[in-house]
């Protein structure tokens, strides 16, 4: 086997069958989101698998196809990164350019599917991040790295993910200190505002009642 | 130089492969809980695997959650009330599906986001073929392994302080927002008493209009 097939042969099994993940149910309609808080320029990949809940024989069946699901993923400014429609198993990824939380949303498009099935579905889910997108059997034989070579490059994988998590980090501890320093900004201002208008209230009203008295010859 | 592959080793490598992605599974996730909404996750354990869960609630009223784990046998293993975050690990008496619960049903108007960490069995090795190893870890080879566990237990704690600083962070940025809604609501509140207080006072001592048919 040339060293070609036998990375293909690796990534076929490696990026197969989910065969073990946690999984969960949704309605036909229904939208699942998840929320991923990621430190910039960091790959996520997602893998699901969908069973259709069969009425006849009470139990999920093995797969369906036709069946499809619609993933988008929205970056931390709320713009879309990926919006894409998937068949009854799929695997999506993308890169995160800015850091901050994205939101990953899962809904099923088989809404024809609802007259005919109990309207539910179980997904399997499996998300991965940073470092452990690699695929480090793929890596060895790519690189024909030794089992210590390879166990290097992992640990060079995993600092360098500690590092991009400390500046973010640091990036969140900033816009917190913004954040609060603005709020103390704020609230001064608005109290001394609000003083301010109250003195300027109470001289008005006492002047005003004043000159009515006076003009009904009260006072 | 090609390296080839035997089909033996073939087979043992696919062996491996399958058998590897039996034993692991590591799943984190944040998600959305509305008000009054329970939501369940199912995992297939083996016997004899352990697993851990680790929660937190990060946004959303009293920062409290209930949650449980049922066994296969629908014995209750882990119930607890309105805990914010909370840590559970055990050891699989029997295999089958695993049920984990979130429930935010006592909550009448604040929906949370929960964060949690189901681990289950041991971590994969890191390339098959070093699962049926013969010979003893050389001492470098034992030394880069427990970087790695030493790495691994420094990428978790970052997890934890980042989840505790989202909460901090998060409630920071609605008190900026509150205070300016209720500074502006407060000074038009300030207007309208002062200026009905006027109003009413001099309707007390004004004299009533006369009714029209009516002699005075």
């Amino acid at each position: 086997m040339s060293p070609f097939s036998q990375i293909v042969f690796i990534a076929l099994l490696s990026s197969l069958s989910l065969t073990r993940a946690l999984y969960f149910h949704i309605g036909e309609t229904e939208k699942k989101c998840f929320i991923e808080e990621i430190p910039d320029e960091t790959m996520v990949i997602g893998k699901y698998r969908t069973q259709l809940w069969d009425k006849q024989t009470a139990a999920f069946l093995p797969s369906t196809p036709g069946l499809g699901m619609h993933v988008e993923v929205k970056d931390p400014d709320t713009k879309v990164v990926l919006s894409r429609q998937y068949g009854a198993e799929g695997r999506f990824t993308f890169t995160s350019h800015t850091p901050g939380e994205h939101q990953i949303c899962l809904h099923s498009n088989s809404s024809k599917m609802a007259l005919f099935t109990g309207g539910k579905l179980r997904v399997h889910l499996d998300i991965q991040v940073g470092e452990h997108t690699n695929n480090y059997p793929e890596i060895a034989a790519k690189d024909k790295l030794t089992e210590l070579q390879l166990r290097v490059r992992q640990l060079l994988d995993q600092v360098e993910q500690i590092q991009k998590e400390q500046n973010y980090q640091r990036y969140r501890e900033e816009r917190f200190r913004m954040t609060s320093e603005s709020t103390n900004q704020r609230v001064l201002w608005w109290s001394i505002t609000q003083t301010v208008i109250l003195l300027i209230t109470g001289i008005w009203q006492m002047r005003h009642l004043k000159s009515f008295f006076e003009a009904k010859k009260l006072v | 130089m090609t390296v080839t592959i035997p089909l033996f080793r073939c087979f043992l490598l696919f062996f491996h492969v399958v058998v590897v992605f039996h034993l692991v599974s590591a799943t984190e996730l944040t998600f959305e809980l509305a008000d009054d909404d329970k939501q369940c996750f199912f995992e297939e354990i083996e016997k004899g695997e352990k697993f851990s869960l680790d929660y937190q609630v990060i946004t959303g009223g009293n920062y409290d959650v209930d949650c449980s784990i049922v066994d296969p046998g629908a014995k209750v293993l882990y119930e607890e009330s309105k805990k914010q975050y909370d840590h559970f690990s055990h050891t699989a008496e029997e295999t089958g599906v695993y049920k984990v619960c979130f429930s935010n049903e006592f909550s009448t108007f604040s929906h949370k986001t929960v964060y949690f960490d189901l681990q289950t069995g041991e971590e994969p090795a890191l390339i098959p073929e070093m699962h049926n190893r013969v010979s003893a870890l050389t001492q470098m080879e034992s030394s880069s392994v427990l970087i790695h566990e030493i790495l691994k237990t420094i990428s978790e704690s970052q997890t934890h302080y980042r989840l505790r600083e989202a909460i901090d962070r998060i409630r920071a940025d609605e008190i900026h927002e509150h205070v300016m809604y209720w500074s502006v609501g407060e000074t038009l509140i300030l207007f309208v008493v002062s200026i009905s207080q006027v109003v009413m006072l001099k309707s007390f001592f004004t004299d009533k209009k006369p009714l029209p048919g009516l002699s005075s």
